[in-house]
């Protein structure tokens, strides 16, 4: 889960480069360009993988955090 | 008109009630000042954190933005800095709380001393630290200025050139009301009126957002208008290069070395504390930028005429032509909240820096009362130098606040390698804090001082700022000598 959640970080740091939507002016529900909806979708999908990182590998404890090879993963 | 006024004097007012009542749970220690005893809690803690990052720049800042540049604006700043915020709290922030709990640091200076083995470096990073932190500062009470500028245009025409009351007024009134929270309150105060304010400007955000969409005859109607008038707006497309919404992934991580959030860190009662900031603050960050990126084009299509250097007012105007003055007083409260949430941690880092960095250091050993009554008198200090560096009302918001990140983000290799890399050394963080400094400054000379971005080869100058700073930093390191056994086992403690 741990590279899983790294993965996807790395994903979305690729994924905010959307060059596809750079000139479209295509309106979501009638009101909002499709270029802000778009980024407004990635920030909940950020939170979402922020949730993973905090439901999957947290630190138990300050000394978890502090010695090297910190941040196992744990169920 | 005297509505709105008499509603934004009440909030202030209820305000200050709420900052002096939190004043009474203080204990009256310089910990419980400086860092509230590491009691905060999951909610108070993402409150203060999202509200301290979120000020004037992100309000009137990514609306005027909006105006000038479209939607795009928010893919410049706001979801970058939804992920590398929250990236950042995970990957430094949770740290060096943990540090600064265990060894008891209440500044970033203090725990780059003792890392680095270094008590010079203190005094190095000490004058640039509070050389970002003021332009920051100004971001808010110029922020502050205009939008009230723009909400009385005409008002009182008896009373004030132009009829608008004018940005030394406005900031004024701040400065006092944030001062005498955070005077008694210390972070504790700060904390809890930022709980508060971050709730009032994110509520009041999207009622903004609804009753100006409402006024301009619908959502869809409202971006309809921008159609006609300027279809560019909705799109990126003859507005900005890629390379450069590319380049502005490197403006959030500044807020890895900010002080007034290295402070908010600390507060946090444990680890747990943090799990909601990261998870919550991106969600955060799309609630309030989404309304002020679709205000900022709706001006357009309003019919609202400014040029670029006077954009800050669009917010103001928009919100005036709500034509409700109880509207427009919950609303420009709203986004006084915003800026006022920030001040106050900003005032108290500094006032906290100065303290422990500068005047404790100097006078050695000192009472706990002594240090309180220190902190404190450098916290009034600061306010008045900051207002009056205010008046001299300099460039525009937004590009004022990339600067000032800008410089921040410079910093933020030597923080990752002083918690990751065991082996970079003092040489090599002197050199990249030297570099940041160097290449930041000639930059923004470059930049005619701050009146444009100054792109170079199309991208931010973050970029290059930040790569020099981290290749001097790693260059350095591997041509100096390795910190000692004692500091490496101090920060990087094996298992068992």
């Amino acid at each position: 889960m741990r590279k899983l959640v790294i993965v996807l970080v790395v994903l979305l740091m690729i994924l905010h480069q959307d060059f596809w939507l750079w000139d479209s002016k295509t309106l979501v529900f009638g009101f909002m360009p499709i270029g802000l909806a778009y980024h407004a979708a990635y920030c909940l999908v950020t939170a979402f993988v922020g949730w993973l990182a905090v439901k999957y590998f947290w630190p138990h404890s300050v000394d978890d955090l502090l010695v090297v090879g910190n941040g196992e993963e744990r169920q | 008109m005297t509505i709105t006024i008499g509603i934004v004097i009440g909030y202030l007012a209820l305000l200050l009630t709420l900052g002096l009542f939190s004043s009474r749970r203080s204990r009256e220690t310089s910990e419980d000042y400086f860092v509230a005893s590491h009691s905060i809690g999951p909610f108070m803690l993402l409150m203060s954190v999202f509200g301290t990052t979120m000020t004037a720049f992100a309000l009137v800042g990514s609306t005027s933005k909006a105006y000038v540049e479209g939607i795009g604006t928010f893919g410049l700043l706001a979801s970058w800095a939804a992920l590398l915020h929250a990236l950042s709290f995970y990957v430094v922030g949770l740290k060096l709380w943990a540090i600064g709990k265990r060894y008891g640091f209440v500044t970033q200076c203090q725990y780059f001393r003792d890392r680095f083995e270094s008590p010079a470096i203190g005094y190095l990073l000490f004058p640039i630290l509070v050389g970002l932190v003021i332009p920051y500062l100004l971001i808010g009470l110029l922020g502050s200025g205009r939008v009230m500028a723009g909400l009385t245009q005409g008002a009182f025409p008896e009373l004030f050139e132009g009829g608008a009351i004018p940005p030394w007024l406005t900031a004024g009134v701040i400065c006092c009301v944030v001062l005498l929270y955070i005077f008694f309150g210390g972070l504790r105060g700060a904390a809890w009126a930022n709980t508060f304010q971050t709730l009032f400007f994110m509520l009041m955000g999207l009622v903004a957002f609804l009753l100006i969409g409402d006024k301009l005859g619908g959502f869809s109607a409202a971006t309809q208008a921008v159609m006609e008038v300027s279809p560019q707006h909705l799109a990126r497309e003859g507005m900005m290069k890629p390379v450069k919404f590319l380049t502005y992934a490197f403006i959030p991580l500044s807020a890895a070395m900010f002080p007034h959030l290295f402070q908010h860190w600390l507060t946090a009662r444990d680890a747990r504390a943090f799990k909601l900031t990261v998870v919550a603050h991106p969600l955060c960050i799309m609630i309030v930028w989404v309304p002020c990126v679709l205000i900022g084009i709706w001006a357009l299509g309003a019919g609202v005429d400014l040029p670029p250097a006077k954009s800050g007012a669009v917010l103001g105007i928009m919100v005036n032509m709500l034509e409700s003055p109880i509207m427009s007083g919950l609303i420009t409260a709203g986004i006084l909240a915003a800026i006022m949430s920030s001040l106050d941690s900003q005032f108290l880092c500094l006032g906290t820096m100065f303290t422990n960095d500068i005047a404790v250091r100097l006078t050695g050993d000192i009472s706990d009362r002594q240090k309180l009554a220190m902190a404190r008198a450098f916290v009034v200090s600061i306010v008045i130098i900051t207002y009056l560096l205010s008046l001299a009302n300099p460039v525009k918001v937004f590009e004022l606040g990339v600067w000032c990140f800008s410089g921040f983000t410079g910093l933020f290799p030597l923080v990752v390698a002083s918690l990751y890399w065991r082996r970079v050394t003092k040489a090599g963080a002197f050199a990249s804090i030297a570099v940041t400094a160097i290449s930041w400054l000639y930059f923004f000379w470059r930049s005619g001082y701050g009146h444009t971005e100054g792109l170079v080869m199309g991208a931010m100058p973050v970029t290059w700022i930040f790569l020099m700073a981290a290749a001097a930093l790693i260059v350095v390191s591997l041509m100096t000598q390795p910190p000692g056994e004692k500091t490496l086992a101090k920060y990087f403690p094996r298992h068992g």
